[in-house]
């Protein structure tokens, strides 16, 4: 970092970061208020709802973590595609009231079922310990505000030392495009043009 | 601070104005729809009929506001609100002029392409909010229509991107002082507009609320001014796309010299909205509303392959240095 750069982030440590850094702190309490509300409803379309809060809080703290590319694909391609199509499959299926009401009992929470709550608590606790190591550490802190990375630097980097990640999940998105493909496909029938009449004698339902 | 209150007070001029402009494009649609169906449209309200929009206002204001009983109260009341507000967001990364604009954000035409992804919100949970048939097809319609336009719309800007290296608006107006990108993303521009089409759900496009079929689709329950603000969203939506298409393609506030001096940037640049505005109704008028599947098959079969196609050779222009 330059001599001017540091001046300039210690001026915003007098006076303008904290403003951010309340954003920030407001922006992270919302995204986890509404991802507890998320798995606390009893209405599935207002978790999806709390979720897509959620997430657009989460590309908030990005945004503000000097990240603005990152914040712009979260919420374009989680809020804006993802949960969408999570939303049109629920209207589909005609889920929403109040799903725990025929959802079965046996898996409510009992301290006797150690066998089942007992791996995803060590697992949470355990990333609860991380995150709790990475507020508190001042040299992750000053990484947070010090730089913004721009959409060229992720391209960079996403098209030079980590090709082979993209490449494979690219590979991983093909597959998944390919089996959506076949089951969206009516058994016995090649679908072509204007074969809906045809589709229709067959009973197909795509 | 005294720029902070600047900011404040371009904004709320910004929003000041585009509100009225998009109730008159109401009236300006019914006055040109009524011209070139070689009649006269609404002329009785003021001098040709300018003010109907005051009066449809002002009739929509006395109309009972009625949530149906059958259903979700709270996600009914937000949908609407929720639309219009994404439009308006939109406008806050748009280079009006040299001087005007609220936000220049390094990722504008990400923001733009965000907020658009968000506003598909409003007409989805309408369509299930309302808990009736007609409403709940139309807003699914409209999920699968925004989310495979969206596709399209972003990669064909993708070409201006590559063009101008950046996402930043004002700069991509400012990359194009040697010359206009619709020299050479002609087709980037046919799929952006097209696919703006399908976004803002106008014909012949707007099938999430094909009235031949479904009602009024998604706004079917609704009523009084909660309907206003659909239709706000809607011409708001139009404005956007017009503005857009106009930053990308067509040189934003940026006129050729002997033109330029004549009248200032921003009327340039308002003039330039205002054909596509009229484009847009041109084709309201003209063209009949394909039918579903149609309208989906076309999106994945040809424009799909068509926006790939032109960003690859955008690509390949631009690596073999054609464009200098």
């Amino acid at each position: 970092m330059s001599n001017s750069a540091t001046s300039l982030s210690q001026a915003h440590l007098m006076m303008g970061l904290n403003s951010l850094q309340l954003m920030f702190y407001f922006a992270a309490a919302l995204a986890i208020v509404a991802s507890l509300k998320v798995v606390t409803g009893k209405n599935t379309v207002h978790s999806l709802l709390y979720l897509v809060v959620s997430l657009l809080a989460v590309a908030v703290c990005f945004y503000l973590m000097g990240a603005p590319f990152a914040a712009g694909l979260e919420v374009i391609v989680y809020a804006g595609a993802i949960l969408v199509l999570f939303v049109f499959a629920i209207m589909m299926f005609g889920l929403g009231q109040d799903e725990t009401l025929k959802a079965p009992q046996a898996h409510a929470f009992k301290l006797s079922n150690i066998n089942i709550w007992f791996g995803p608590s060590l697992i949470a606790a355990l990333l609860l310990a991380q995150l709790i190591f990475a507020i508190d550490n001042s040299a992750v802190q000053e990484k947070l505000t010090s730089n913004i990375i721009e959409a060229k630097q992720v391209g960079i980097l996403l098209y030079g030392p980590y090709l082979l990640a993209v490449e494979i999940a690219s590979f991983l998105l093909l597959a998944g495009l390919i089996a959506g493909y076949h089951f969206a496909k009516p058994e016995g029938v090649s679908l072509g043009h204007n074969d809906l009449d045809k589709q229709k004698e067959t009973g197909g339902h795509s | 601070m005294a720029e902070i209150l600047f900011k404040l007070l371009e904004m709320t001029i910004i929003i000041a104005l585009l509100i009225p402009i998009a109730a008159m494009l109401v009236w300006v649609e019914r006055r040109m729809i009524g011209i070139w169906q070689d009649r006269l449209g609404p002329n009785r309200v003021g001098p040709f009929g300018i003010l109907q929009s005051l009066a449809d206002l002002l009739k929509i204001l006395g109309k009972e506001d009625w949530i149906p009983p059958f259903s979700e109260r709270l996600v009914f009341t937000i949908a609407p609100v929720i639309g219009a507000v994404c439009v308006l967001m939109s406008f806050a990364v748009i280079p009006f002029s040299p001087s005007i604009g609220v936000s220049d954000l390094n990722i504008g035409l990400l923001f733009f392409l965000a907020m658009a992804s968000l506003s598909v919100y409003s007409v989805v949970l309408a369509g299930w909010a309302s808990n009736s048939k007609y409403a709940l097809l139309g807003g699914m319609r409209a999920a699968a229509q925004t989310i495979s336009y969206e596709v399209f719309m972003g990669l064909s800007v993708m070409g201006v991107v590559l063009l101008t290296g950046s996402f930043n608006l004002r700069e991509i107006v400012i990359a194009q002082e040697s010359g206009w990108l619709i020299q050479t993303q002609f087709l980037g521009f046919i799929i952006f507009l097209i696919a703006g089409i399908a976004e803002s759900h106008r014909l012949p496009f707007d099938l999430p609320e094909a009235e031949t079929e479904l009602t009024a689709g998604f706004h079917t329950e609704y009523s009084g001014l909660k309907f206003a603000l659909f239709f706000l969203g809607e011409y708001l939506s139009v404005t956007l796309i017009s503005a857009m298409s106009v930053v990308l393609f067509f040189g934003g506030w940026l006129m050729p010299e002997p033109l330029a001096s004549w009248l200032p940037p921003l009327v340039w640049f308002i003039l330039k909205i205002l054909f596509f505005v009229m484009f847009f109704i041109l084709l309201r008028t003209s063209l009949p509303r394909p039918r579903f599947d149609q309208l989906l098959s076309f999106g994945w079969k040809y424009m799909l392959p068509l926006a790939l196609i032109n960003l690859l050779a955008t690509a390949a222009f631009k690596l073999g240095g054609f464009y200098g």
